[in-house]
């Protein structure tokens, strides 16, 4: 397939349709070009077929303008990641172009916008090559408007030509999208959209249709991360939160806003972090676990009202959407490089608990999980996402939300007493009465960042700070004991076991599948209880000769990255060693088991 | 989906519920019942005159305990909570206000009272006194500026005056002042007062106002570190030989800039209300905005909303 063609439209010609278990698309542009919502189309016609779905996306951090990319993956079977190459690059302008050939297999297909894209010779030979008139067409199309608006849904027509896409289900889809708009946005975009899917390329270029999959049983929803999360929220009962804008978590924030009040909650855009923070412990005392969140700058900005809520035993949710650091960093890249801070920031023995959440729907079932256990054991729980899990859109099973949902309200039935730092309490944790409990005894506690005896009055004595150390410590070592045994993604024994968290979930057991099909014997576990980690995971270790610990952070003064610096300090093991990465991009399969197969020979 | 590894027993283990009492069955409080820890401070200290007078505040208004919520920062003041056998907090350095923020916009039941001092107010907790000010949440907040840093003995304090000689300006303070007056009409605070330790009328007058005044209340309260500036407000003590110089009858609270004018006096200035404004609280806003969402969303039960939500993401 070397040759490139000048498509031209084309009547009732018939074209050859081959079979294709997946496709791997990467779309580039500019931000402002709606790359995102061609990818939202997909994953969503996916999520409503019997396809598998995963995305990838970049954004540039300027306001408007600068390079963007939406790369999604469909499958029949289950898919694990993004792809690492694409089968098709569709590319609107010539950086798109330039930039992302690369990303391309060889033979695989680049559609470009002739009007934008002059193609380089030295590239035929490798990739098919063709051009389209994208920019021109979409105005023809759409009635001659001098903006090229629309050119978005004119080349989602000519994706769902290449792999003969569900029409019906995608005008469905355009009609949803644009609801509550005026009347005319539609027509338009269903113009662009069906100029598209009606070009002919049949003679140049050869068209697929995925196999069917097996029929799903229950509906499929389809959101980002940062969607999963905020939702999730709601469903465990969170009714307020408070944060401050920045970007990988201010999706977040704008969702609670926008639907909190509709469930009778508030959300209150705070002038900072630290008053962010303190405005979502204030809620929680007053009744209800709230929530607050932010990207690394502002986790380090609330750590001091962190280790108040840890001294105090105040429930509280924090999200973490890690992005590229330190400082500013790179805004709007991934990176998993907040884990110790999340464990460790802050002054004093502070023990909180931090979870990571490995996919789109893990962050849904992650908040519920944080709320629950902020609300059981009296502690700050950190959910830590990134930018990749954030922004990435997966489909997966409905809830079933009658169950799932929780009722929180709180109860202000009077007591006949209380302590709220009760030391010898038969859970170990009392609940915090809120303001608004009569205490018939008289005596009402006050809740401090002061070391404190048990009605939470100031003390410096050395029993007591020894006393209440120990309680606030043993509480988590009790909550590690509910863990469930860590999952084993592999056999429980062989030569290499890959450890990981967050969003590599899907490369690194990609990276499993194709070992063991190449005949090497590789595992893998992807931990979520980052603090406490469960029990029992040195009989996991013990079962491989190698663990490679696959983060997406840099490998440090000594060597390792940063879980495997918390697990070899753990578990004292040697053959714990670290696969690490700060390019900002996520894990390619291929990348996994070169550098596994490296370090194994490198003992 | 897997499930939540932890469950939702309420760790409410060895509490023992007892019935409601009618408010008419319960004794009114009397101060014995009110006041909880003795106070840590030093003796002659301008804090123990606005604590007593809170306590008479509760007394007079017939609060119950669990009615009222006492919040602070850190500082000499700030252990206040302490004291007050009600439910209180005592929080980190300057955050007190996006504290009660938190407490009350999710609790309108609740007389929410905030003490603290110059430091919290107008030096770490500064711009939480400007924004919680401009978005006008309903409570209290009583500042006991004693124009030094006491806790931490004897440093500049934002409102230490030029020349004061502290442990970090041995030399005499350089900076100006802040002038707590300006500073809150200019932040747009809804009602503004200025009050002193040494006239107990006067401040519990002051208080009951700010407590019935819907809205951010602020009240500054000169109230004299005996240890680290002793004297510093004889000027408007009579009794030292100062003059206790009231806002003026005809002075006109709804006007900025005659709050502005007023705040303009030489120490001591005046003393009084210089500002209130009637004007919707955040409380009342929120409120509006749940009660219009509600609206839309009908009889629909919490999951039922959320079901409705997805049932578009499909």
């Amino acid at each position: 397939m070397s040759e490139s063609t000048e498509a031209a439209p084309a009547e009732g010609s018939s074209s050859k349709i081959s079979p294709i278990t997946e496709a791997v698309i990467r779309i580039a542009g500019n931000s402002q070009d709606g790359i995102q919502s061609i990818g939202g189309f997909l994953a969503r016609l996916a999520g409503r077929s019997e396809q598998e779905v995963m995305t990838f996306m970049t954004i540039p951090s300027t306001i408007s303008g600068g390079p963007s990319i939406f790369q999604v993956r469909i499958g029949s079977g289950e898919v694990l990641t993004a792809g690492d190459e694409a089968d098709v690059l569709l590319a609107f302008y010539q950086h798109s172009y330039e930039k992302h050939i690369d990303s391309l297999k060889d033979g695989g297909v680049v559609l470009y916008d002739s009007d934008h894209v002059e193609p380089n010779d030295e590239w035929r030979d490798q990739y098919h090559h063709v051009g389209v008139a994208i920019t021109s067409l979409t105005v023809e199309a759409i009635g001659g408007t001098a903006r090229d608006k629309g050119k978005n849904i004119f080349a989602l027509g000519l994706i769902a030509n290449t792999f003969s896409l569900d029409v019906d289900k995608l005008e469905i889809l355009i009609r949803e999208r644009f609801r509550g708009k005026a009347e005319s946005i539609t027509v338009n975009a269903l113009n662009a959209f069906h100029a598209g899917y009606q070009y002919e390329l049949g003679n140049v270029l050869e068209t697929f249709r995925f196999h069917d999959s097996e029929q799903r049983t229950r509906d499929q929803l389809v959101m980002t991360g940062n969607e999963a999360l905020g939702y999730g929220l709601l469903a465990a009962g969170v009714r307020f939160g408070a944060g401050y804008p920045i970007t990988p978590w201010s999706d977040i924030m704008e969702l609670l806003r926008r639907e909190l009040p509709k469930y009778g909650g508030t959300f209150v855009q705070c002038e900072d972090e630290i008053a962010s923070v303190s405005t979502a412990i204030g809620a929680s005392y007053a009744g209800r676990v709230a929530v607050t969140g932010s990207s690394g700058p502002g986790i380090s900005l609330k750590t001091e009202a962190l280790g108040w809520a840890i001294m105090a035993e105040m429930p509280l949710v924090i999200i973490d959407v890690q992005r590229g650091g330190p400082s500013t960093g790179m805004p709007t890249n991934v990176e998993q490089s907040d884990l110790l801070i999340a464990c460790y920031g802050g002054h004093g023995d502070a023990p909180r608990v931090v979870l990571a959440p490995q996919n789109v729907e893990d962050c849904f079932t992650t908040a519920i999980e944080a709320v629950n256990i902020a609300r059981n054991y009296n502690v700050p729980v950190i959910i830590l996402t990134d930018q990749a899990i954030a922004t990435r859109i997966e489909a997966f099973d409905e809830p079933d939300l009658k169950s799932v949902c929780q009722d929180l309200s709180p109860t202000f039935d009077a007591v006949a007493e209380h302590q709220p730092y009760d030391l010898n309490h038969q859970s170990g944790t009392p609940q915090h009465l809120p303001p608004g409990t009569r205490i018939a005894s008289g005596k009402y506690p006050v809740v401090t960042g002061l070391e404190h005896d048990e009605a939470g009055h100031p003390t410096a004595s050395p029993k007591l700070h020894l006393q209440m150390t120990a309680k606030r410590r043993n509480k988590l070592r009790d909550l590690a004991t509910t863990f469930p045994t860590q999952e084993i993604y592999g056999p429980p024994e062989g030569h290499v076991l890959l450890v990981g968290w967050g969003s590599t979930m899907g490369p690194i057991r990609e990276a499993v599948d194709r070992a063991r099909k190449e005949g090497d014997s590789f595992s893998a576990i992807h931990i979520r209880h980052i603090s406490p980690l469960p029990n029992g995971l040195e009989e996991v270790f013990a079962g491989f000769s190698h663990v490679f610990v696959v983060e997406m952070n840099d490998e440090g003064l000594y060597g390792y990255g940063q879980l495997a610096t918390l697990l070899r300090s753990r578990y004292c093991d040697r053959k714990i060693r670290s696969i690490t990465k700060t390019d900002g991009l996520t894990f390619k399969v291929k990348e996994i088991l070169s550098r596994s197969r490296a370090l194994i020979q490198s003992p | 989906m897997s499930e939540p590894s932890s469950n939702l027993t309420a760790r409410s283990g060895n509490l023992v519920t007892v019935p409601p009492l009618a408010d008419e069955d319960r004794k009114p409080l009397k101060k014995k019942d009110i006041a909880a820890d003795h106070p840590t401070w030093c003796p002659g200290c301008g804090d123990f005159s606005v604590l007593a007078l809170y306590f008479k505040l509760i007394e007079r208004r017939g609060i119950w305990h669990e009615k009222v919520t006492t919040v602070a920062g850190i500082g000499c003041s700030s252990r206040f909570p302490y004291f007050v056998q009600a439910h209180g907090v005592h929080y980190i350095h300057g955050r007190a206000l996006p504290f009660a923020s938190g407490v009350s916009l999710s609790r309108p039941d609740l007389h929410v009272f905030v003490f603290g001092g110059d430091g919290d107010a107008f030096s770490i907790g500064g711009n939480h006194l400007n924004h919680t000010a401009r978005k006008n949440i309903k409570m209290t907040y009583v500042i006991m500026d004693n124009f030094v840093y006491g806790l931490t003995k004897k440093q500049t304090s934002p409102t230490s005056p030029i020349g004061f000689k502290s442990k970090t300006d041995t030399m005499g303070s350089k900076d100006r002042p802040i002038n707590p007056m300006k500073q809150l009409v200019a932040a747009g605070a809804s009602f503004i007062a200025r009050t002193t330790s040494t006239n107990p009328k006067h401040l519990l007058d002051i208080m009951e106002k700010a407590m019935d005044h819907d809205g951010f209340s602020v009240i500054e309260c000169l109230s004299e570190c005996v240890e680290f500036y002793a004297g510093a407000f004889d000027a408007s003590n009579p009794r030292k030989g100062g003059e206790f110089k009231e806002v003026p009858a005809d002075h006109d609270v709804t006007n900025e800039e005659a709050a502005y004018q007023l705040a303009a006096d030489p120490f001591p200035g005046y003393f009084g209300i210089f500002y209130q404004e009637n004007r919707p609280t955040k409380n009342a806003n929120e409120t509006a905005i749940i009660e219009s969402a509600r609206s839309n969303v009908g009889e629909k039960q919490d999951w039922e909303i959320l079901q409705a939500t997805f049932n578009r993401m499909k």
